[in-house]
């Protein structure tokens, strides 16, 4: 049976997985991005589908908006070409194959395991933060108290280490100077 | 209404879309870009979670990796404005200083 939420789901997830793999495909850095961008928006589009609309909102301009422009931007500013195509190592073909496949057979190996019981235990969270019923989940009403009472600390300790991104790339993007004005020597090897 | 697992196997397919970017890229900016893209498969399933048990906790927490994210992307792309300026390169496999 298809109704309008699994038809919604399955157009904004095959844009997202298109995307996802036409980054992986192109070879330009800006054509990587903007597939990225394109991954964002159906995500977007599937936060709403879960009724994540604040989440959604924020996923459009912080991410698609404001990361990406970022992104872009450094793209743009170092003129970033075709990418080369080097050989890979061959330690990671000797070891990487193998060691990766066991790592997924093992996370499957667990998924299913567990997967029949879906005995998932309501934390402690569950009746402070529940979604009362007169409030549409995910909007702002609702994130808001969540967001400023039971999640303040957190709150504040990401505002501190934003802040300290701040000054880490300005610091580490501004023009550095030797110790009698002169610009540091290239690398060259 | 859609199961969750349809969820949790699209966010497990951007995730491993980008780890395989990560692993084969070559570019610095195209590395980093998967890594974003690992961040929105996790975020999807903490959305996808928080919808199944009605707990917004989920939906708090995806604010916090997207803050990660930003403070992520900006000291990642002034990292690699240095690279470039003293390397003139941005493959990865050209800036081996530390390497064996």
């Amino acid at each position: 049976m298809f109704n309008i939420h699994l038809i919604l789901f399955l157009a904004f997830g095959a844009i997202a997985v298109a995307g996802a793999v036409n980054l992986l495909v192109q070879r330009h850095p800006i054509n990587s991005a903007l597939s990225l961008i394109a991954v964002m928006a159906a995500l977007a589009g599937e936060y709403l589908l879960l009724g994540a609309e604040f989440v959604a909102a924020v996923q459009v301009i912080v991410y698609a908006g404001a990361i990406m422009v970022l992104f872009v931007f450094v793209i743009m500013l170092l003129n970033a070409g075709v990418e080369e195509q080097t050989s890979g190592s061959r330690v990671a073909f000797i070891f990487g194959i193998p060691g990766m496949l066991l790592g997924s057979l093992l996370v499957a190996w667990v998924v299913l395991r567990h997967s029949g019981t879906g005995a998932v235990p309501a934390g402690v969270w569950a009746e402070s933060s529940s979604v009362p019923p007169h409030l549409v989940p995910g909007a702002p009403e609702t994130i808001g108290p969540l967001l400023f009472h039971e999640f303040l600390l957190p709150f504040e300790v990401t505002s501190i280490l934003i802040l300290i991104a701040i000054m880490g790339a300005v610091v580490l993007a501004s023009k550095p100077a030797g110790p009698s004005g002169e610009p540091p020597q290239k690398v060259k090897d | 209404m859609v199961p969750l697992s349809y969820y949790l196997v699209l966010s497990g397919i951007l995730f491993a879309c980008g780890v395989t970017g990560f692993l084969i890229k070559r570019n610095i900016i195209t590395i980093f870009m998967s890594i974003e893209l690992m961040l929105n498969g996790v975020n999807l399933s903490f959305v996808a979670f928080a919808a199944r048990w009605h707990n917004l906790a989920g939906q708090v927490f995806v604010f916090f990796v997207m803050v990660v994210a930003a403070a992520e992307a900006a000291v990642g792309l002034a990292i690699i404005i240095a690279v470039y300026r003293t390397r003139e390169t941005l493959n990865v496999d050209q800036v081996n200083l530390l390497k064996l």
